[in-house]
């Protein structure tokens, strides 16, 4: 009995060394995509997200007040400012955190003579939550307290069923998600695309506020086509900068404006591919790792290989199950083997 | 009494000698000793620096950060505590599955060690949690997000402790004389050893495809689709380890005799784990394209003093004779436990970069303590526990 036991055992390692020697080839052996991979997410039915044009920011961070008062977020003040901003009279965000869920950040480069330009100049950029087509954020979270709006797409959290493990800070590509840390009873922060004003026909309040139309609400195909269309433009040419919500319905029609394009856009349009995709788009003349997102990225979002590897290990249970069996049997049988001690 | 299972298996364990049942006996002594004392002076510290933390917010303590949203107490007190609490696991493996019945006398303590090492990172766990009167979240069905590998941890971890307490039952009973409870548990008790191994086999590989999808901010030197198959290697290392380094230890502390050719063969599983796990790493290293990163990558050094402990402490297992050397096995599981200790700090924070902006993190001095005390709180309840517990092997029932 314990002969053949051992037989079995011996079978089942050497089985277990060579499938684990495939499984090492299959894994490690192609490094760009691989069997463990699910497929990419579909976008939303009805995405709709934010186009921000660096070209076209002016850095007035009109966007950030409107957005404070829009969602009720208390003034940021960083402790560096402390001295001269004691009791917070003045709003001086300088990233994004639990309280601020939009931020205008800027790029400096040596005499920083020229907007848009990369060397000696400085270039405008807008963060908030770029509403992932396949979210690192709702993928890791274990209690659905971050989910993605099956229709619109637009990427949320409900801190009654966070339990602020602050895996979705850390798994964030693009460092959106905040916790407020000094908080005995501190929540998750993320822009969430002003849902509750989308609901009242009323534009996300960055958009709404936005002077120059650098932030443009809209469909998230219609603002790709609005993308490509600016970075086919050549500097020196009069075009139309439409404002508000690109289709015209959410908030109503309003004017855009006519403008000469003075910045040569580049033609990389952030958010079409990066990890699957966002909602939010954005276009610059400055290359967009120079404006704090990154550009090393793949083309599928990390969770399709977590959450591959994750669901092709526990298919169905399948696997748990016949290693429990397995393990269930072996005991048992060295139990029974030493019942009559 | 027999114990659930002696040392006599008949052929499959062609080594032993000994036809007699294993027995296990409380130690005794005096328990407020001076490292119990010593031990408890840490627990109350950190007791009041939580005190503080619930009171004013993490950051009031830690200097965790949304660049550093974890810090010592998920890297150090929760991946790396749990590892410590693979002893377990390696022990029922060996003794309940592969019938290797001559380790038993390691199982118990091993048991005890796991206990306690999964029991206080569920305590690390509550500490860390920004929203913790929420945690009963995670094992209600309907906020359940099955995509999420933290939920699997969290709820293998929970079950596993529920499995692991169960398993060192039989040892509570058998000191308050509860023997037809105890035979009646005995009957079932392979359902809870055949848990008691797969439930560590999928949260410590989960452990580490858990950083799979931070992407592009761990280094090149640790993220691969192998951190499953590494996180579950190193558990099994380190399982290891610890059940080498408490039993040279104790035999030194509690003045017992060294369970010398038990610690020869598994010092050689040792040896056998850790070199497979040092030449997977270079293999997935060289299929990725990465083996430049070894000088070139973010954490290039901790990836040598990892390597440099790993291959050190393999390399004194090498000639046998070591492994009969309570020496060079005391320092050898040291330098297996410390590499693989710094695998694991460097999946979770060394080698780890956030996304964006200038963030630095060091542990406060804070932080620091209440991870101490999580583990001297480990320690005082080890001692006060094989104290007043059957827990060791009785030392006249050994041969030798």
């Amino acid at each position: 009995m314990s002969v053949s036991r051992r037989a079995f055992l011996r079978t089942a390692v050497r089985g277990g060394a060579g499938a684990a020697a495939a499984a090492c080839t299959a894994v490690a052996g192609a490094p760009a995509a691989t069997a463990l991979q699910r497929p990419p997410k579909p976008a939303a039915p009805q995405a709709v997200g934010l186009l921000y044009d660096s070209t076209l920011c002016i850095g007035c961070k009109a966007c950030v007040t409107a957005c404070k008062d829009a969602n009720g977020m208390p003034p940021d003040v960083s402790p560096d400012q402390t001295a001269w901003n004691d009791a917070g009279q003045w709003d001086t965000p300088v990233d994004l955190s639990a309280r601020t869920l939009n931020v205008i950040k800027v790029y400096t480069h040596g005499t920083m003579a020229a907007k848009d330009r990369e060397t000696d100049g400085f270039a405008f950029v807008k963060r908030q939550c770029l509403h992932c087509t396949d979210p690192s954020c709702v993928s890791v979270c274990p209690v659905s307290a971050m989910t993605k709006d099956p229709v619109s797409g637009i990427v949320s959290h409900d801190p009654d069923a966070c339990i602020g493990c602050r895996y979705c800070v850390l798994s964030c590509p693009f460092g959106v998600p905040r916790y407020d840390y000094n908080d005995a009873f501190g929540e998750i922060k993320k822009c969430q695309l002003c849902k509750h004003r989308l609901a009242e026909n009323t534009l996300p309040a960055c958009a709404d506020v936005c002077p120059t139309g650098a932030t443009l609400f809209g469909p998230t195909p219609d603002l790709l086509a609005e993308a490509k269309r600016r970075t086919a433009l050549t500097p020196g040419e009069r075009t139309h900068f439409p404002r508000g919500d690109i289709a015209g319905t959410v908030g109503g029609p309003r004017d855009g404006h006519e403008a000469t394009v003075h910045a040569a856009y580049l033609p990389h349009i952030y958010g079409e591919r990066e990890l699957g995709g966002t909602q939010c788009l954005a276009v610059s003349a400055v290359p967009f790792d120079k404006l704090n997102l990154p550009t090393n990225v793949p083309d599928n979002g990390y969770p399709t290989l977590s959450e591959g590897i994750q669901h092709t290990l526990y298919a169905g249970m399948v696997g748990p199950a016949a290693l429990f069996a397995g393990l269930a049997y072996l005991a048992h049988r060295t139990a029974r083997d030493h019942d009559d001690d | 009494m027999a114990t659930y299972v002696s040392a006599s298996a008949p052929a499959a364990t062609p080594h032993t000698g000994h036809a007699a049942a294993h027995e296990h006996r409380p130690l005794g002594g005096p328990i407020f000793t001076l490292p119990f004392l010593v031990a408890l002076l840490f627990v109350v510290i950190a007791g009041f620096i939580l005190v503080e933390r619930y009171a004013h917010g993490l950051g009031a303590v830690s200097n965790l950060s949304d660049g550093y949203p974890w810090g010592i107490w998920v890297a150090v007190d929760i991946v790396i505590g749990t590892a410590f609490g693979c002893a377990g696991y390696v022990m029922a493996l060996l003794v309940y599955i592969l019938n290797k019945g001559e380790y038993h006398p390691l199982v118990r303590p091993a048991i005890l060690a796991s206990l306690f090492g999964y029991g206080l990172a569920g305590v690390a766990v509550l500490v860390d949690l920004g929203r913790y009167w929420n945690f009963y979240h995670m094992v209600l069905p309907w906020y359940a997000q099955p995509n999420s590998v933290m939920l699997e941890v969290g709820l293998c971890v929970a079950a596993y402790v529920t499995v692991l307490t169960i398993e060192f039952t039989p040892a509570v009973l058998e000191r308050f004389g509860f023997s037809g409870l105890r035979r009646t548990l005995s009957r079932v008790l392979f359902i809870f050893i055949a848990l008691g191994v797969l439930l560590p086999t999928m949260h410590q590989s989960s452990l580490g495809t858990m950083m799979v999808i931070v992407g592009h901010k761990l280094s090149p030197l640790w993220q691969t689709q192998l951190l499953p198959v590494f996180f579950l290697m190193t558990a099994v290392l380190m399982g290891f380890a610890i059940v080498v380094w408490e039993a040279v230890l104790s035999s030194l502390g509690f003045r017992r005799p060294m369970e010398t050719p038990l610690l020869a063969r598994l010092s050689g599983l040792m040896l056998a784990t850790g070199a497979v796990f040092l030449v997977l790493r270079v293999v997935d290293l060289a299929m990725r394209g990465q083996l430049d990163a070894v000088f070139t990558a973010h954490g290039g050094a901790m990836f040598w003093v990892e390597t440099a402990l790993l291959a050190g402490g393999l390399l004194l297992l090498v000639p046998p004779a070591n492994r009969r050397r309570a020496r060079a096995l005391f320092v050898s599981s040291s330098m297996l436990l410390a590499g693989g200790i710094v695998y694991r700090l460097n999946v979770y924070l060394i080698g780890f970069t956030p996304a964006v902006g200038p963030w630095s993190y060091f542990p406060s001095l804070s932080e620091i303590l209440v991870t101490v005390g999580i583990f001297a709180l480990e320690v005082a309840l080890y001692l006060l526990f094989v104290k007043t517990l059957p827990v060791m092997h009785a030392v006249d029932a050994q041969r030798g």
